[in-house]
């Protein structure tokens, strides 16, 4: 793949810079602009005080002059907040667990037992992938009514995985589908059963595939709102994304600082874990579209 | 083969009923699937057919509801804001997908040129989409804020306007202002698919075509368009989809206002549902967004079928 991008503009020695300046870098600049500025307007506003980031005509908006630790100090102790950063890992790193786990089974079972009628579940896993958590919410939320789950983790760890199997399990029967079918044929003559091929033939070969869809269901999770907008109700029980804008609102009165810094501090711990497994997080988020 | 190789690892292992079932594929291929079907079974079929049902009910939070046929779909029929937000919502899925798919294959084309710290790029590049779209959105609530606004600070500064806009109090301004968050969230996702896509094109075409004097033009237009267009038909449908069922970002800028100028389908149902109780009239307005769904799903799945048949028909 590398080799084909390297190709791809041949002729390219022949491009003066100036010309490649105004047709490549500088609409990249632009556009990378545009997507990185709501990130750094987000970080000046956590650490500006309040005198600075409401007087505009005495500060330039775009600098700190003194910057200060406050916002933060005061989400973390003034409000809910540390209690809905462990409530956002719990939950995301069990919905996680979960799904990785049925979908593992599950890819495997589809792709290589190929039980009777092991293509038709494997499409109805893939329509499943299709339907959205926004028209699902209201019958959702009986459910877990009924189910007594209401108001508390367990909710969402129950739900997430809803959005989150038929993703890994598609992704994982892709990365199945590579690993050469001989290999099993090799352990079964040994006299392996399907669990040992399953746990030391299969899931070491397509570990990569196994840690995208991990990163990629945990991204998910840890962005999740409409569910726990609706099935969470007390303050403490809630995640990050719903305590900032239901929390932090006090009627007309919004606190900027602690929102913005609710958001920052929300996003770095995704961001720091994305940083770390960039190739996994793309190869899957393209491979979910590429099949 | 395979059933070969099976079939007498079988008959050597014939010991007991218990390993006999578990070299049986079947059965143990139902044993696999029983953890995903099972939540699936609960928590993703049962409430697509409960919210079918309790959209032909008047159920409301905390009591049964009873079955009244369509009414509730009679009554939304009648209902202006039901309209105005399924106005909203068309505008909002074209307008944001026209213009991600614009900038996203541009920013692709720009990601597969030649370029130093190329996958560092990549990397910054998807940030917004990585990161939780509540969260960026209350940077976009502060950015368009009546009094403190950057982009109207900017503007007058620049004497280009004079007063503050008031981004998220007049509908029109309400309207763009949220498209232009969802296109700011989406075109990461669109150009790095796209980006993926445009990888696998093999040199050797673009080679070929210059040999035979092709313009940069038409090279984009005969090879990339062509041999990209079954991923662009992949993603935009995605695109189109999480745009159409969007809640997450109108929810955090403008709860729906000015005057409901900017609800959704989505942010509709939740209002109806959670925060009014209507539960039923809820499930209703979620249930009139499936036949769009739908509609957009089979749309690209037969533009997908078509470029295939275009392209089996000119080899």
């Amino acid at each position: 793949m590398t080799t084909a991008d390297d190709q791809s503009v041949g002729m390219d020695y022949l491009e003066s810079f100036p010309r490649k300046f105004f047709r490549v870098y500088l609409p990249l600049g632009l556009i990378i602009f545009f997507l990185l500025f709501p990130f750094y307007w987000m970080a000046v506003a956590t650490f500006k005080p309040d005198a600075e980031m409401y007087d505009y005509e005495k500060y330039n908006p775009f600098w700190i002059v003194h910057p200060t630790l406050e916002h933060i100090k005061k989400l973390f102790f003034d409000t809910d907040y540390p209690l809905w950063m462990w409530n956002t890992v719990i939950v995301s790193v069990s919905s996680t667990f979960i799904s990785l786990f049925a979908s593992v089974c599950a890819a495997y079972a589809i792709e290589r037992l190929r039980y009777k009628g092991s293509r038709y579940v494997g499409l109805a896993i893939f329509l499943g992938y299709l339907v959205p958590p926004s028209i699902l919410f209201i019958p959702l939320a009986a459910i877990v009514f009924q189910l007594g789950l209401f108001d508390g983790n367990l909710a969402l760890i129950l739900t997430y995985p809803t959005f989150l199997i038929p993703f890994c399990t598609w992704l994982l029967m892709g990365y199945f589908r590579t690993i050469p079918y001989e290999l099993e044929e090799c352990a079964l003559i040994d006299g392996a059963t399907r669990l040992q091929i399953l746990m030391k033939i299969t899931l070491p070969l397509s570990l990569p595939g196994v840690i995208s869809a991990g990163i990629f269901a945990f991204t998910l999770s840890w962005n999740e709102f409409i569910y726990a907008l609706t099935f969470i109700s007390s303050s403490e029980n809630k995640t990050i994304p719903v305590g900032a804008i239901t929390e932090l609102v006090n009627g007309d009165v919004y606190h900027w600082g602690a929102l913005m810094a609710a958001a920052l501090t929300g996003s770095v711990p995704v961001v720091i874990l994305y940083s770390f497994f960039v190739e996994y997080y793309v190869s899957a988020m393209t491979g979910a579209v590429k099949e | 083969m395979a059933v070969m190789a099976e079939s007498t690892v079988a008959q050597a292992k014939r010991s007991s009923l218990w390993t006999r079932a578990f070299e049986s594929r079947h059965f143990l291929g139902a044993m696999f699937m029983v953890p995903a079907i099972a939540i699936l079974i609960l928590f993703l079929a049962y409430p697509l057919a409960l919210g079918f049902w309790l959209g032909m009910t008047d159920t409301k939070i905390g009591g049964a509801g009873r079955y009244i046929g369509f009414q509730n779909f009679v009554s939304l029929a009648k209902d202006s804001v039901f309209w105005l937000s399924v106005f909203n919502t068309i505008f909002y899925t074209v307008a944001a997908s026209a213009v991600k798919f614009a900038i996203g294959l541009y920013l692709a084309l720009l990601l597969n040129e030649r370029l130093p710290m190329k996958s560092m790029i990549r990397a910054i590049v998807l940030l917004p989409f990585v990161v939780p779209t509540v969260l960026s959105a209350i940077a976009f609530w502060w950015i368009y804020d009546s009094q403190f606004s950057i982009i109207s600070w900017v503007l007058i500064k620049a004497g280009l306007i004079t007063r503050y806009i008031d981004f998220l109090g007049d509908p029109w301004n309400a309207r763009w202002s949220v498209v232009a968050a969802n296109i700011w969230r989406g075109v990461p996702f669109v150009a790095i698919t796209l980006l993926a896509g445009l990888q696998t094109i093999s040199p050797s075409l673009y080679e070929a075509a210059n040999l035979d004097g092709a313009t940069n033009l038409q090279r984009f237009r005969h090879i990339t368009l062509p041999m990209l267009s079954p991923i662009i038909a992949v993603v935009m449908t995605f695109s189109v989809l999480m745009t159409f069922t969007d809640f997450q970002l109108i929810y955090t800028i403008t709860r729906g206002g000015p005057i409901n100028s900017t609800h959704l389908m989505a942010t509709l149902s939740f209002q109806r549902a959670i925060t009014g109780g209507n539960l039923g009239e809820g499930a209703a307005i979620s249930n009139a967004m499936i036949p769009f769904l739908v509609a957009a799903i089979l749309l690209s799945f037969f533009g997908l079928q078509r470029s295939r048949w275009q392209q089996g028909g000119r080899d």
